[in-house]
Formats: C-alpha cells, structure tokens, sequence
C-alpha cells in the first residue's frame, strides 16, 4: 500500500505555507512539553499517599498569571504577522499571468486557456509561469483545491473569485473540489499537469480551437447582438467598451467603480444593477441567454480592447 | 471541610431521609415534572437516544472508508450519513450533553437553590427538544437530508431534497429549547444563590455555564433567522441567498457561523467547568487562579461572537476582513491556554488520586490541548488556505469537541453519577473505559491530521489510493473508541441495581451539592444552606 507522509510541494508558494505549517507544529510540541512535563511530574510525584511536602506555596498567583497570558499572545500575534504576510501574497495574483477561466458545475471542472485551449477536469500549465484562475460556478458553491501548489478558493455562483499560482516542479498533481457540492462530490476531480514551457506550447498548438477566447468573444459580441448599441458604428446612446476594461467607471448615482472582470459580468446579467452616469437603463438582460463560459468570453473580448480609444476607429 | 453551616436541626443528618427525587414511579411523574434533577434525567435519556444513532452513523462512515473506491454505501446514502451525525451530534447531544444534563441537575444544588427560576419554562425546553429531535429524525426516516450540518447555500435552498425543510425546522425548534435553557440558568444564578454564595464563592462550572447561556441566548437567534431564511427562500423563491435570485451565498455563512462559531464554545466551555471542579476535587486543592479561570470564561464567550469569518478565509470574503479575523482568533486562544496552565499549575502540591472522573479530565486537558494548539494551524491564514474544508479540520474539532466535551460530559457523568442516582459505579471498570476512550480516540483522529495536511478534502465518498493506509487507522481506533463508550453504557446501567449506595459525599468534595443525601430529597435542601467560605477550599493534606 503506497501512501506518503507529506504532499508533494510543487509550486512557489508551498514552501512558504510549509515553513509556517512547520514552524507551528515545531510551537506546538514545545507547548506540549511544557504542559505535559509539569503536568505528569506533578500526577507522580504528588499521587496520594506519596509522603512529598505539601506544605501550601507561597507564590505570588497573578505573576504566573500574567506570563502565561502575555507570552502566548504575543506568540499568537507573531504567528499571525507572519501568515498574513504569506497569505496576503497567496490572494494577489500579478499582473502578468496567464490566465484560465474555470467554471464548476455538478461535478465536473470546465477549464479554458485565453488562448482558447478548453479541458474538463485536466489543467496543463508550464513550470515558472504565474498562472491565474478566474473562476464561478453555474450552480452550487465549488472549492478549487490543489495540495500540491497549497492553493484553494470557494468557486462560488454569481461571482468571480481568482486563484493564482506559479508551478515549480513538472509532475501531475491532483485537484479536489474542496466544498461539498451534492452526492458525486468526491468525483469532482481532476489534474494538474505540469509541463516544461516548450511542451506546453505544443500542447497549446495540438489542442487549439483556432481562436483565441478574445476572438470568440468578439464574435460573439457581433452574434448577440451587443455590438448592436455598443459598436463603434452604433447611434444608440450605449457606453463605449474600447478603453474601458481596467478604468474607473461613474456611476449614476455618483459612485465611481473600476471596470473589472464582476462588473462586467454584472452589466451583462444584471444590467439596471449599476448603470453609467449620463446613460439611461435601456439594456435587456442576458441572464439565462449567456452560459458562464460565453460571458467569459465576452469579458475577454471587452478586455483584449482595453487599450484601445472609440476614436481609434473613427479619427 | 463543609463549605456550608446548617441551622441546628436535630438528628436530620443521621438519618437518611425516606423520600428523595426518584421515590414516586409513575409516568406522569416524570413527563409532567417541574423538578431539575428529573429534568436532567429525561434529557440524560434522550441524548443518549441521539447519540447512539449519530454514533451508528459514524460507524457506518468510518466501516465505508476502510476502501478507496467507496464500496459498501452510495455516495448520496454516506452524503446523508454524515448529515446525521453532525446535525444530532451538534444540536441534540453536545449542546445539550453539559448544560441541560449536567447543569440543569448541578447549577441549582451547586449554588443552595431548590430549583432553576422557571421550573415550567424547564420542562417546556426539554418537550422542545424532544419536538426538535423528532423533526429531525422524521426527515431522516422519509428519506434523509445531504447538505451536511452547516446547510450551506445554494445547495441547501436549490438543489438538495425537500427533506431539508423538515431539519432545519427541528434544528429551528431545539434552538429555542437552547434559549430557554440559557435564560432559566441567567436567572437562576442571578437570583437564586443561597445566603454568603457571591459571584466569587461560585464554584467555577457556574461561571462557566453562566457563560455558555450567555450564547445560548445571544446566539441561537440568529441560527433562528438564518434557518428561517433557507426556508423563506426554498418555499416562497424569496432570493435572499440564491444568486439566480438576487442573493448572496456568502452571506449564508456569514450567518451561520456567526452563530454557529460561539456554539463551538457552547460545546467547550461546559466541559472546562466541569474540569475544573474535577481537577481541584481530586487534587485536593484550591483551585489555582479561580478569578483567571472564571474571566477567561467570560472573556472566551466575548471574543468568540469575533471570529466567525475564520470559517471563510476562502470563501471569498475580503482578504482584509480575513485578517481581522484572524488575529481576533489568536486572541481567543489565549483565555483557553490560560485555563489549561491553572488546571496544571493546581497539581502542584496537590493530594492526587486517580478516580475514573479524574482520568477523565487529565484526559480532557491532554486533548483539549492538542485540538487547541491545532486550532492555531487553522487560525494562521496561509495555512489554512491549504488546511482548510480537509480533515484537518475534521481532526482538530474532533478533539475538542469529542477529546474535549465528550471527556468532560463522561469525567462530570462518573463525578454526579452518585449524587443523580444513589449508586456507586464500578470503579476499576470505570478506569479502564477511560483509558479505552483516550487510546481509542488518539488513534481514530490522530492520524486524520496527517490525511489533512496531504490534502484529502471532508465529506468525500471516495478518495485517492494513497490516503487507505490512514482511514484504516482511523477506523481501527473508533472500534476502540465504540468499545470505550459502551462500557459505560454497560456498567452504569448495571449500577443502578447493583451498585454499593452511595454516601452523601463520596468523593470527599466541597460544594453544596455534596452537603445533602444522594440521592438528593425533592426540595434539594433540608434547610437552606448558608455559605462561609470561599470554593474548593480543601484543608492541607500530608502524605
């Protein structure tokens, strides 16, 4: 029966969960040290009818007090500075990183590379490159777990939670959906598959649609009928999407929010939720038209033309 | 020795009186007593009715997870079998197992009182819990629930069957059991306390099941809301969690756990209480640092209503927030480390004999601690990014609900058990069913920590090869541990007939309720007790 003590460690960050896991477990021994020690010392050596001296002590109580409460605190509080700082790394994805959408459903893993490549329960990414996940679910709540990369995040319906990660050894490793999600649960399982960059390349090119997720975006955008008020050569008063992906948006009621990934999902699905300022709320929605993975997609489509300018197409 | 001076009465202590709690035998008797020590017995029954079916559950799992590939129960069936053993072990056995057993029998003797404040308001929590109990039960009999205890949203309001319904109107109803029981105990303390019994006179379960009501009232509301939210949404389509609907699945476990984090602590504190009576009995000691211990209790009921978004660090929930959470459970754990020391530090010079209720709570700290220092993995947010929804986590509450409540309901148990019923247990079959628990359990939960760290994720059906080797483990313990808790079973039953009579004070301890026969007569006292002394206030022993 083959079985291991430790999970493989294959990522950047492993190490730096380890060393606190570690550093814990090594605190943790030394407490029960020094509970146990005293504690079966004294059970012994003051077990009734051992002739000890039993004379009462004449401690001052409240010194110990006061050293069994402050010092453990401030080990505590140390501790916590400690994996904060590793934690706050762990949820900030760079800028840089390639990025994949993943969508969970009962109970498979739908995975789709931005250069369109999709997978079902298998995700190959190269060594040494920061990977981002941008992930929902189109039913209950997933967890997107990977030991080996001491990675994992709630996938959660309605929204977009991201998991990053930069792989550091070439192997398979498994992934788990880490949050019950209804009878096959267990089954919700998959790889990772780690590759040296020229391999992943080639798998890129033999397992490629032809088309970018950008450009399936954009055709959907055509499809749909969105360009139809949000084209360049539209008369309707529909905000422009070019340039937009990344900025700060004004909001009707004079809030200002930043174009990100959630809100244009939102836009799409729930349009009169948060309308520009200076816009009136025309928009149909598009909930139960667009699966997960078209608005996808569709947010890739409107993100590949961030830098762009709408006078970029009329000068 | 006694902590109390009675009036002068004449030969009343000589002899024993002929009548006690336990003299009238009709049903009636018990169903329609007002009276707490039957009271507890009633509930003492029920959960132990509750208990053996979670237990069974447990067995069920524990036997299914003996192979990989999931080969003796369906995954929907072992979903369903986990459900009822987290629902019935939380609601119906450890919230009530210390306070409504043994609290309900100890709180109004321990402070000089014939009864609680609300006899009635008593019974009508223990008829609610049993309304309760048998909700859930139904629902498992028509064809069981498999959201898990925590009925985590959309699942529980979308997809799962409608059985859920039913359960979460049997957890809605117990609740309100829990929040009678909370207010009766407040009261209780506030106002029923014998003349010369002050705050500090207090033996130290008192403080600490005056705490746990403190969140049985404060909190079990809010598990009212939150359930009564899953059942607006599921009947009436009200989006209040469903995303598809407007709502917020998140939002869910904000509730949730904003309840249902303080009831870890309903279900750790009673059984701290509890060890510090045991721990001071039979060291013969005053208790070292009574005021540490009785405001750590406070303060850990306070803290606790803080922490709840440490159940969320991947949730989704801001990371900012995640800090906050954090650190405010390193702070938690202080108040539980300080409780351990004075338990220990209190050894020191004592007199110390090694009955079954002390094995018990040498047991409890053992395992207490380790579920607690682990608890600090869990708390330090990298890790428990990795830690976190594995067993892990299953092992770390394991010990301190199951090392630690569990060994402080069996150490309280075997403590009363002569003052509820009159009859000594067998003493050396109560030792050995101790070390059968404790050895049983280290090796049923120990090794779950290690499946943790390599990543095997709760609640699955089937698992990856290389995991066997330690569900094996694991499964070899519980049938050391089942053993553990059937002995008891056996010999205090068998107690009841044939074991010695129990003295009033068999145990030599101080507190009141040791100061009246045993069984105790209906009104508890035959005069009110007058208290002079402070608690556990055990004369020098030498030798």
């Amino acid at each position: 029966m083959a079985f291991h003590l430790f999970p493989p460690s294959a990522s950047a960050n492993a190490g730096q969960v380890d060393a606190i896991f570690w550093a814990l477990a090594g605190l943790s021994v030394f407490i029960m040290v020094i509970v146990f020690a005293p504690l079966t010392y004294f059970a012994i050596k003051y077990r009734r009818g051992n002739k000890v001296d039993r004379t009462p002590p004449k401690i001052a109580t409240w010194k110990f007090e006061v050293t069994w409460t402050i010092i453990p605190f401030f080990i505590g509080m140390g501790i916590f500075a400690w994996s904060a700082d590793v934690y706050f790394h762990i949820e900030s994805p760079p800028a840089n990183a390639l990025e994949v959408n993943v969508v969970g459903k009962q109970w498979m893993w739908k995975l789709q590379h931005a250069e369109g490549n999709r997978e079902i329960n298998e995700l190959h990414v190269p060594i040494g490159r920061a990977v981002k996940l941008t992930m929902t679910s189109q039913d209950v709540i997933h967890d997107f777990f990977i030991p080996a990369f001491r990675v994992k995040q709630d996938v959660v319906p309605g929204r977009y939670t991201t998991e990053w990660f930069i792989p550091s050894r070439v192997g398979r490793y498994r992934i788990f959906c880490a949050q019950f999600c209804g009878t096959s649960h267990a089954a919700m399982v998959g790889w990772v598959d780690v590759m040296e960059p020229g391999d992943y390349q080639k798998w890129l090119v033999t397992t490629g649609q032809g088309e970018t997720m950008a450009v399936a975006g954009e055709r959907l955008f055509n499809q749909v009928g969105c360009s139809g008020c949000h084209g360049v050569s539209s008369k309707f008063q529909a905000p422009k999407l070019e340039g937009l992906y990344g900025h700060p948006v004004p909001l009707d009621g004079g809030q200002v929010v930043t174009a990100d990934d959630k809100y244009i999902r939102d836009s799409i699905l729930l349009p009169a939720s948060q309308i520009t300022a200076g816009y009136q709320n025309l928009m149909p929605s598009f909930a139960g038209r667009l699966s997960e993975e078209e608005v996808m997609e569709l947010i890739a489509y409107i993100k590949s033309i961030a830098d762009k300018q709408p006078s970029d197409y009329n000068p | 020795m006694n902590s109390v001076q009675t009036m002068p009465v004449p030969d009343t202590t000589a002899v024993q009186p002929p009548e006690n709690y336990l003299t009238e035998h009709t049903v009636s008797s018990w169903l329609l007593t007002t009276d707490h020590k039957r009271i507890c017995i009633l509930y003492l029954l029920s959960i132990i009715v509750f208990f053996a079916i979670a237990a069974v559950a447990a067995a069920m799992m524990r036997i299914e997870l003996l192979w990989p590939d999931g080969r003796l129960v369906l995954p929907e069936t072992y979903n369903k079998l986990f459900t009822i053993h987290g629902v019935l072990m939380v609601w119906f056995f450890l919230i009530p197992s210390i306070p409504a057993v043994l609290g309900n029998f100890v709180i109004p003797m321990m402070i000089g009182a014939r009864d609680v404040a609300f006899p009635k308001l008593n019974l009508l929590s223990w008829y609610l819990f049993m309304l309760g109990g048998s909700f859930v039960v139904y629902s498992v009999v028509v064809g069981g629930v498999d959201t898990g205890w925590t009925f985590y949203t959309p699942y529980s309001t979308t997809y799962a069957n409608p059985n859920v319904i039913t359960m979460v109107a049997g957890v809605f109803i117990a609740g309100f059991s829990s929040i009678l029981t909370g207010l009766n105990f407040i009261v209780t303390i506030h106002k029923m306390r014998a003349p010369g019994m002050t705050w500090f006179r207090l033996p130290l379960f008192i403080w600490s099941l005056y705490s746990t009501s403190l969140i049985l009232v404060l909190a079990t509301p809010v598990l009212a809301i939150t359930l009564l939210a899953i059942s607006v949404e599921r009947i009436w389509g009200v989006g209040i969690f469903d995303p598809n609907l407007g709502g917020d699945p998140v939002l869910f476990q904000h509730m949730f756990w904003f309840y249902s984090h303080p009831a870890v602590y309903i279900m750790i504190l009673p059984g701290m209480g509890v060890v510090s009576e045991l721990i001071a009995c039979f060291s013969r000691k005053k208790i070292f640092g009574y005021n540490f211990i009785a405001f750590s209790s406070l303060a850990i009921a306070v803290i606790g209503f803080l922490v709840w978004g440490h159940h969320m660090f991947v949730s989704s929930q801001s990371i900012y927030a995640g800090m906050v959470f954090s650190i405010l459970s390193f702070v938690v754990a202080v108040p539980s480390a300080i409780k351990v020391f004075n338990w220990t530090a209190t050894l020191y010079k004592g007199s110390i004999s090694f009955d079954t209720p002390m094995l018990y709570a040498l047991g409890f700290i053992g395992l207490f601690t380790i579920g607690g220092l682990t608890g600090l993995f869990l708390a330090a947010l990298a890790v428990d990014v990795h830690l976190h929804d594995t067993y892990f986590v299953v092992a770390h509450f394991h010990y301190i609900m199951v090392g630690g409540m569990v060994m402080g309901f069996m150490g309280g148990l075997h403590y009363w058990w002569p003052k509820i019923t009159g009859r000594m247990y067998p003493e050396v079959a109560g030792r050995i069913a101790a070390l059968v628990t404790f050895v049983g359990f280290n090796l049923t939960f120990f090794p779950l920590f290690l499946l943790g760290y390599l990543g095997q994720p709760r609640r699955y059906h089937s698992y990856p090869p290389e995991f066997q080797i330690f569900h094996i483990l694991s499964t070899a313990g519980a049938s050391i541990l089942g053993i553990g808790y059937l002995m008891p079973l056996i010999y205090l039953l068998w107690s009841l007939r044939y074991g010695e009579k129990a003295p009033a004070n068999p145990w030599r301890a101080t507190g009141l309720e040791w100061q009246t026969p045993s069984p105790p007569p209906r009104d508890n006292f035959e005069q009110t007790p007058i208290v002079v002394e402070e608690p556990y206030n055990y004369p020098p022993e030498n030798a």
